[in-house]
């Protein structure tokens, strides 16, 4: 499993927020795993992983709601690990909102400000409201509001109080697709203006991707990979980050030769080479890995690519047109399936079932993966949204 | 951003919504019989009753005389039980309140699988006669009982106090007879409050107490209303608690409509005595609701 310690921040702004070594022990149920973690002050972080990988967990105990079992959490040079809830800098938008159904918008807004004492608090509450374009509706109970104004009131209620960090948990999960898409420009648009560290907690990679600086995949417990979202993508370091992130093709190699630039494979008796800092196995048996989207599907014996790597044999077993996009199932000689996507640029007519083809990618797009995983740890079922 | 309004949706078949309207109100039709029959009816006669001339007799029959002095002999001789019997169903309710809540809470928020244990001894003493439990007190509150006996001991009762037909043992049956019925609404008030927004309000600054007082004592309203109705109401009228436990210095309203009833058979009296208390009853229950609904309890 990858190490999760963030080399890419510079320490040193002061407030970042870290972990150090935490876990959280239920019972026998390890929920998180040794965790270590920096987020630098002021980033946009995500923790990313399917249900029960321990994203929520890891975030009740920054916000104090859990004590972990071990380790340590600091904001900066102070040490909060076991600080009550109300005395850390640090707010929390939480899934269901957890609005006050008792109060106003108003008064859920200001509630944090009021437990501070915060004497101008009327002003601040207005300003606030207006910051999330909620200013008509401040006298209202939070039952008469929509979804996506809930939201909004959860996120002032929050951000109000100028936390050190909030934490965002699954925030945009009861929305319905296009709103949760126009809030994740707002999220981003707001978290850039105010400049406040973002604690982000999601099971949606897309979400993820749209806002994060930073993303950590997390899973049973413990980060698989860490890093920005175009880095996850293009050079995942574990099957489970590759089929979490996206789609990815895994196709079974042996590697030939590992030392050189670039790493030269077996792949049933094709030649095959994937760039050196692309490969995270380094000898025996590999999982080659290739994004549907970057391989180009060509008429058998039409393409002759030196630099790229080249399969043939295919014959198209599945074509689906989803508009922007052709997506192609090919049925490599050995039997296995990859998907090919192909933007719908006109330029060519499509293929059909049962067309010889050939496959070809740039050496820099694959990735080799450890052939110890399994190869479908973190597919996301399709109806998953 | 835009704001997006969400509207209920429309019936789509108008036809069809009043088919559906048209027979519900059926629904009704057992329960109102029986308030009919059983509630309604009595009040009217027992209204009609309370206007009799006194001077009939239950051998002799009454005529309807729309006697209202009736009502000012009744207030006259009794003021001060009707004073008595609101100051101990307040104070029972009162005490109740400061009983059940915690109970409620803890049985809500705290007794994880004892959740339904703890219930089922909320209620198990109604599984015995009221008037037997209330006679129990008696042995329990006896001059030479346990109870006295150990106040007397920690010098909190004088060596000849008693317990036993004082105000205190009346109030005290209340509080024991009425508890669950404020501690059940209670609880299901609690119950139903989202644990979240406790940890919401932590997260925003507030202590565990002011938590308590700004989110959850507020979420729980309701059911202080009813369980304060449902303990206040009911004690107003009691009469076995003073009968058992008190003596005639401790008699409360219930206990002198009891007497007209059954054993002056002055029936004029007691219904008149009887309105009067129902009169004090719901306007006191309609103030209180109208305050508690305008959140000026909180």
């Amino acid at each position: 499993m990858a190490q999760s310690t963030d080399e890419s921040s510079s320490p040193g702004s002061g407030q970042d927020l870290r972990l150090e070594s935490v876990s959280k022990k239920f019972g026998d149920f390890v929920a998180v795993d040794n965790l270590t973690l920096t987020v630098p002050q002021g980033s946009f972080f995500a923790l990313l992983g399917p249900s029960g990988c321990g994203k929520t967990t890891t975030l009740r105990i920054v916000a104090g709601l859990e004590d972990p079992t071990l380790g340590r959490v600091y904001i900066g040079e102070d040490e909060i690990t076991s600080l009550r809830p109300y005395k850390r800098p640090v707010n929390t938008v939480f899934q269901s909102y957890a609005l006050f159904p008792h109060l106003t918008i108003f008064e859920n807004v200001c509630f944090g400000l009021r437990r501070k004492g915060v004497k101008d608090y009327k002003d601040k509450t207005r300003e606030m409201l207006d910051l999330v374009q909620l200013e008509p509706y401040a006298t209202r109970k939070p039952a008469q509001l929509s979804g996506g104004q809930q939201q909004r009131v959860a996120l002032a209620r929050a951000l109000i109080n100028e936390p050190g960090v909030l934490l965002l948990d699954e925030p945009l999960g009861a929305l319905d697709l296009k709103l949760r898409r126009q809030m994740q420009i707002e999220l981003k648009r707001i978290q850039t203006e105010i400049d406040v560290t973002f604690v982000h907690v999601t099971h949606d990679q897309e979400e993820a991707m749209t806002m994060a600086d930073t993303i950590a995949v997390m899973n049973h417990g413990v980060i698989e990979q860490m890093g920005a979202p175009s880095e996850l993508y293009e050079n995942p370091t574990t099957t489970f980050v590759a089929n979490f992130l996206g789609q990815s093709n895994l196709i079974v190699v042996d590697v030939v030769d590992s030392s050189g630039q670039t790493v030269v494979l077996d792949c049933h008796g094709q030649k095959v080479g994937v760039d050196a800092a692309r490969s995270h196995t380094a000898e025996g048996k590999g999982w080659l890995g290739v994004r549907p989207e970057k391989i180009f599907a060509s008429a058998q014996g039409t393409v002759e690519h030196d630099d790229a790597n080249l399969l043939t044999g295919g014959v198209v077993s599945d074509v689906s047109f989803v508009g922007v996009s052709t997506q192609y199932l090919v049925a490599l000689p050995w039997g296995q399936e990859v998907m090919v996507f192909e933007q719908n640029t006109g330029h060519r007519a499509s293929f059909k079932n049962g067309d010889a083809v050939d496959l070809a990618w740039s050496r820099q797009h694959a990735f080799l993966l450890d052939a110890g995983q399994d190869a479908h740890a973190g597919v996301v079922s399709g109806d998953d949204e | 951003m835009t704001q997006t309004t969400t509207s209920p949706p429309k019936a789509s078949d108008d036809g069809e919504a009043s088919k559906r309207r048209g027979w519900g109100w059926l629904l009704l039709v057992p329960g109102m019989l029986w308030l009919a029959i059983f509630f309604l009816f009595p009040t009217v006669q027992l209204f009609f009753t309370s206007l009799y001339d006194p001077s009939g007799s239950y051998e002799q029959g009454y005529a309807l005389t729309w006697h209202v002095a009736n009502y000012v002999d009744a207030i006259k001789d009794t003021w001060n039980l009707f004073g008595r019997s609101f100051m101990y169903a307040g104070i029972s309710t009162f005490v109740c309140l400061l009983l059940g809540y915690p109970l409620a809470y803890a049985i809500a928020f705290k007794a994880g699988r004892w959740k339904n244990v703890m219930l089922v001894l909320v209620i198990a003493p109604f599984f015995t006669s009221f008037l037997l439990r209330t006679l129990s007190w008696r042995a329990i509150l006896a001059d030479q009982g346990p109870v006295t006996s150990f106040l007397q001991t920690i010098a909190i009762l004088p060596d000849d106090g008693r317990l036993l037909a004082t105000p205190v043992a009346v109030i005290a049956g209340l509080i024991y007879n009425f508890l669950p019925f404020m501690t059940l609404p209670l609880y299901a008030s609690l119950d139903k409050v989202d644990y979240r927004l406790i940890e919401a309000a932590g997260d925003l600054y507030s202590s565990p107490f002011t938590g308590f007082r700004k989110v959850t004592f507020p979420l729980s309203l309701p059911g202080v209303v009813s369980g304060t109705l449902l303990t206040f109401i009911p004690a107003c009228g009691d009469y076995i608690n003073a009968e058992l436990l008190g003596t005639p210095k401790q008699y409360m309203v219930g206990n002198r409509i009891q007497a007209a009833f059954l054993t002056e058979h002055n029936y004029p009296l007691a219904a008149s005595l009887s309105i009067i208390l129902m009169l004090i009853v719901v306007l006191m229950v309609i103030v209180y609701v109208r305050k508690s609904g305008t959140e000026k309890l909180v």
